[in-house]
Order: C-alpha cells, then sequence, then structure tokens
C-alpha cells in the first residue's frame, strides 16, 4: 500500500465505494457500493484496475486532492468540471498526476455524483467483504466515515497494469444522464395500481424530494394508491419503486433497506440505474415501462461499452 | 384456514432484470416460513444465485442476469418448493433479558386495560419465533405477539429510539439493533447486543432462530 493522495478540502461528501457486499442483506445490512455503478466501473478501466476496486463517490461536489506521488486517476459519472492546477480536464479519460499536483473541482455542470480511481485501487477498510462505506454502521471505506482535510488516501501498491493516460470512453458510449425517462419493470403489485394509477405512473412527471440520499429518494408527483390487503415484509432490491400510504413514491438506492412491507409497483432496470443515481433533490424523471429482454439488450449495450475500455 | 398443500403453486414476480420474488403464501405462518428459509437456503447453493432472503412467506433471489434468466429461476423454484420441505428444525434458543421499563409502558398497559406488570408476564411468556431479518443490520421481526398485546403503530414515528429498545407492534416484537427512527412501542431495553459488526454475519439473531424473553431488574 502506498500513500497517493491527501484529501485538502473533502468536498460535501465524499465516500470510499466499490462494488458493495451484496450477500449482508440476509443479515439486513443494505448492498451499498457506487450509487452510478457504470461509472464506477468506467473510471476502473480507465486507469486499468479491475471494476471492482475502490473508487471516491464525489456527491454533489467534488473534493480537492493532492498527489503526494505520481499517479494515474480518472474522473467519471457526474461533470463537476475537473481540474489540475487550475487547467480543465476531460473527463471519463485516464490523466496522469505528477507529485504536487492538485486535482479540484470548479463548479457543478450536470448529474449528482462524480467517481474518482486511482491505478492500483483505492485501500481503505473492508468489512464484510467490501469497502463500501455504510454511513450508519459506520464501517468500510475510510474508517466508517466520509472524507475529512488531512485524509491521506493509499492505492494498492501494485498496479494491476502500466499505466497508460489518454483512455477515453466516447461520450455516445456513456449514459445519458440528460434522458431522466427510467427504464422499469413491472414490480410484484403492479396490479394494485389499476389501469388509471397505471397511466399515471407512466405518463406523469415526478421530482426527486429533498429527502433523497444513498437510501433511496421520496418522490413527488400524482398520488399513487397501491392499497390493499397488508403485506408481509420480504427482501427488497435496488430500484425497487416503492409506495406506501402516502401515495408518494420511494426509489430504493445502494443502502436501501433490506426488507420493508410496502407494495413494489415497479423496479428500475439495471442499464438505467447510472441514470437514477445522478438524480438530485428537483430533478425531474419520468417512468417507462420495458420488458426483461429489453432490460437485458440495455444491459449488454453498457457491458459492450466497458469492455471496449479492456482493449 | 385449511393447512398449506403439500405442492403450494409458487407465485414469482420480477424485482428488475436481476432479482425476483417468489411468494409462497399471504399468511403469517410458520410452516410457511419454515418453507421460505429452506427454499432461501437450497437457492443459495445455486451459482447462478448470488443471494437468497427469505421473507415472512417469501423469497427474494438476487440472481447473475449473466447466467440465467428470470423464467428459468423461476422453473427451477417451482422444482425446488414441490420437493417435500425438510423436517423443521428446532433453531437456535436466545434467552434475552429485558427492563420493562420502556417510555411506552404505562400507555401501552393503559390502552390495553393491563397493568405494566402484567404486560411484562404476558410479553415475556410465548418463545417468538424469528421469522425475518432485515430493515436494518440485525433488526429480526419476532412473532407472533400474544393478542392480548396487539396494537396498530403509534401515529406518529419517534425520530431516534435508542440501540437495545424492545418493541411491539402488531403481531410483532422486534429490538431496536441500532439507534434508527422508529414507530414501534417501547415497552423495555435489553442489554443484549443485536447488531455485531465485528462477527460475520454481523447479526445475533437469524431466521428461523427462536427467541425468549425474561423480566430482568437492571
Amino acid at each position: 500500500m502506498k500513500e497517493v493522495l491527501r484529501v485538502k478540502k473533502p468536498g460535501l461528501l465524499t465516500t470510499v465505494q466499490d462494488l458493495g457486499r451484496p450477500n449482508a442483506i440476509a443479515a439486513g445490512v443494505p448492498p451499498g457500493g457506487a450509487m452510478d455503478r457504470f461509472a464506477h466501473r468506467a473510471a476502473n478501466l480507465l486507469v486499468a484496475n479491475d471494476e471492482s476496486a475502490a473508487t471516491l463517490e464525489c456527491t454533489l461536489n467534488g473534493p480537492e486532492l493532492v498527489a503526494l506521488e505520481p499517479c494515474l486517476v480518472a474522473v467519471t459519472g457526474a461533470d463537476f468540471d475537473p481540474r489540475v492546477n487550475g487547467e480543465p480536464q476531460p473527463t471519463w479519460t485516464g490523466i496522469f498526476l505528477s507529485q504536487g499536483d492538485e486535482l479540484s473541482f470548479a463548479a457543478r455542470r450536470h448529474g449528482g455524483r462524480a467517481y474518482i480511481a486511482v491505478a492500483g485501487g483505492i485501500a481503505a477498510d473492508k468489512w464484510l467483504g467490501s469497502m463500501s462505506t455504510y454511513l450508519i454502521a459506520k464501517r468500510g471505506g475510510m474508517h466508517g466515515r466520509q472524507l475529512l482535510s488531512g485524509d491521506v488516501v493509499s492505492a494498492a501498491t501494485e498496479a494491476y497494469a502500466p499505466a497508460i493516460s489518454g483512455r477515453h470512453l466516447a461520450p455516445d458510449q456513456r449514459p445519458d444522464y440528460n434522458d431522466h425517462a427510467l427504464h422499469v419493470i413491472a414490480g410484484p403489485h403492479m396490479r394494485r395500481l389499476g389501469a388509471e394509477g397505471r397511466k399515471a405512473l407512466f405518463s406523469s412527471e415526478f421530482k426527486v424530494s429533498r429527502d433523497a440520499d444513498r437510501m433511496g429518494y421520496r418522490l413527488e408527483g400524482p398520488s399513487l394508491d397501491a392499497s390493499g390487503e397488508e403485506l408481509l415484509s420480504f427482501g427488497l432490491a435496488a430500484g425497487a419503486l416503492q409506495v406506501p400510504r402516502s401515495g408518494q413514491p420511494i426509489l430504493l438506492m445502494a443502502d436501501h433497506q433490506t426488507a420493508g412491507g410496502y407494495p413494489v409497483v415497479a423496479t428500475v432496470a439495471s442499464a438505467a440505474m447510472p441514470v437514477a443515481a445522478q438524480l438530485l433533490p428537483g430533478d425531474t424523471l419520468t417512468f417507462a415501462e420495458v420488458s426483461l429482454e429489453s432490460a437485458r439488450k440495455l444491459r449488454a449495450a453498457q457491458r459492450d461499452a466497458l469492455d471496449s475500455l479492456k482493449s | 384456514m385449511p393447512p398449506p398443500p403439500s405442492t403450494p403453486k409458487v407465485r414469482t414476480h420480477p424485482l428488475g432484470d436481476s432479482a425476483l420474488l417468489a411468494e409462497l403464501g399471504t399468511r403469517l405462518d410458520t410452516a410457511l416460513n419454515t418453507r421460505a428459509i429452506a427454499l432461501a437456503n437450497a437457492l443459495r447453493k445455486r451459482r447462478d444465485v448470488r443471494q437468497a432472503v427469505a421473507g415472512y412467506a417469501s423469497v427474494t433471489v438476487h440472481f447473475d442476469p449473466d447466467q440465467t434468466t428470470h423464467d428459468a429461476l423461476a422453473a427451477a423454484i417451482q422444482r425446488l418448493a414441490s420437493k417435500r420441505p425438510p423436517m423443521a428444525e428446532p433453531g437456535r434458543l436466545h434467552r434475552i433479558p429485558v427492563v420493562y421499563d420502556g417510555p411506552d409502558l404505562e400507555a401501552v398497559a393503559a390502552i390495553l386495560g393491563l397493568t405494566p406488570a402484567q404486560i411484562a408476564e404476558i410479553h415475556s411468556k410465548p418463545i417468538y419465533r424469528v421469522f425475518l431479518v432485515g430493515f436494518v443490520p440485525g433488526w429480526a421481526y419476532l412473532g407472533p405477539l400474544p393478542q392480548e398485546l396487539e396494537l396498530p403503530r403509534r401515529h406518529v414515528p419517534r425520530t431516534q429510539v435508542p440501540a437495545g429498545s424492545v418493541a411491539i407492534a402488531g403481531r410483532q416484537s422486534g429490538i431496536y439493533p441500532l439507534p434508527t427512527p422508529g414507530g414501534w412501542h417501547l415497552i423495555g431495553r435489553t442489554s443484549v447486543k443485536l447488531f455485531l459488526p465485528e462477527a460475520d454475519p454481523p447479526c445475533l439473531f437469524r431466521a428461523g432462530d427462536r427467541v425468549k424473553f425474561f423480566a430482568s431488574r437492571a
């Protein structure tokens, strides 16, 4: 392990994340991990890491980081206008930092979460098989908390492959973060909405409320009625769209509660979760129903885009 | 109500493109829960299954969509569910000391027309079953709660419930493992730690375990 970056300013909420701890859900522990898995995987591939290596997830704005030694980094996901020593840098591109270089972010252009990968992969506390930070239990990542000024970020000593800068993912290969029509697959309790409720779900605009974090987003929009017989609690999945009695749906995200008894009317397709992950309070979105087969094709297309970075 | 048939039809529903919900029934029933736990255990052994979580009467299956499809897995679940369910194992028995002095004890006693001492006596009488582990780390849904103690949830949930609070709601009881918001009635507290972050799995209770409360002075 070697110290690669010193945190000069941490940003609003910067945490270490990887692909999460899917096995822990049986113990009530959320799967966690990067909210935008595509951006996380791409950031790693751009610096020749394994896709499962840990990255930094930066929420709403970026940190200021000083390179303690030469290193290769990549910034993906939201565009917070990355700079090196004040000079604008491309996103979705491997960039070299020399010792003393300062990586900072000028302003948010679009999206809510940016990912920073470092060649070798970020080394941090592992909990239940994952370095993902789970703030509620204060476990994983940087001692279970968000990054603070003065923290030092370490990377594995051995890079996965020789570091080459300039590797790039073309815009047409990335998720279209400006298209907020989320593809969903009908869920176990869709029928409870009835024809009218279904129409309301697929033809209305919803807004992300202020109550939106890594656990989930409360949405504002037409009131949906999924009432009926009380449901026995069952296991949940990220992307599930719950409709509680209030009628205002809740979209479950990476740190979601693992079980619940609210009706689930639909679930966001995994290929649409990166777009969902970039939404912020005040953003509007719509839902578009897709079949399992379409969802598979969308997922395969994203897989191909990521695989193109491996050559 | 008739007993469940020996080969019930399992209803499967997509939960997105990499998970599904398999429903064994819709009743709060120990036999259904036993079947759900057995089915989850069997599914976990499959290579195309990432994780299987038993609910009260269902199993949520997270699968690798590169290795299987919803339909293929649904068919496999139907085959597994039609097999004779394993003998119900008794499950581990936990004895949990409770100081019955919760902030809602007096109010609950007043609503139910009982004394606080009677609440403690009735609550600590049965051996509860862990129907489901989930919601937040270490939380377990215990039941069934004796009918005499059945109450709807609080109208206004508390924004913060201390860890170790012993609570009741509906036909269920539970212990808050972490300081979290909560809408259940707090009748007591325990010093036993439910969330064990250094252990794997990081929780004391497992689905199918049994729990016996006993009144303790401090």
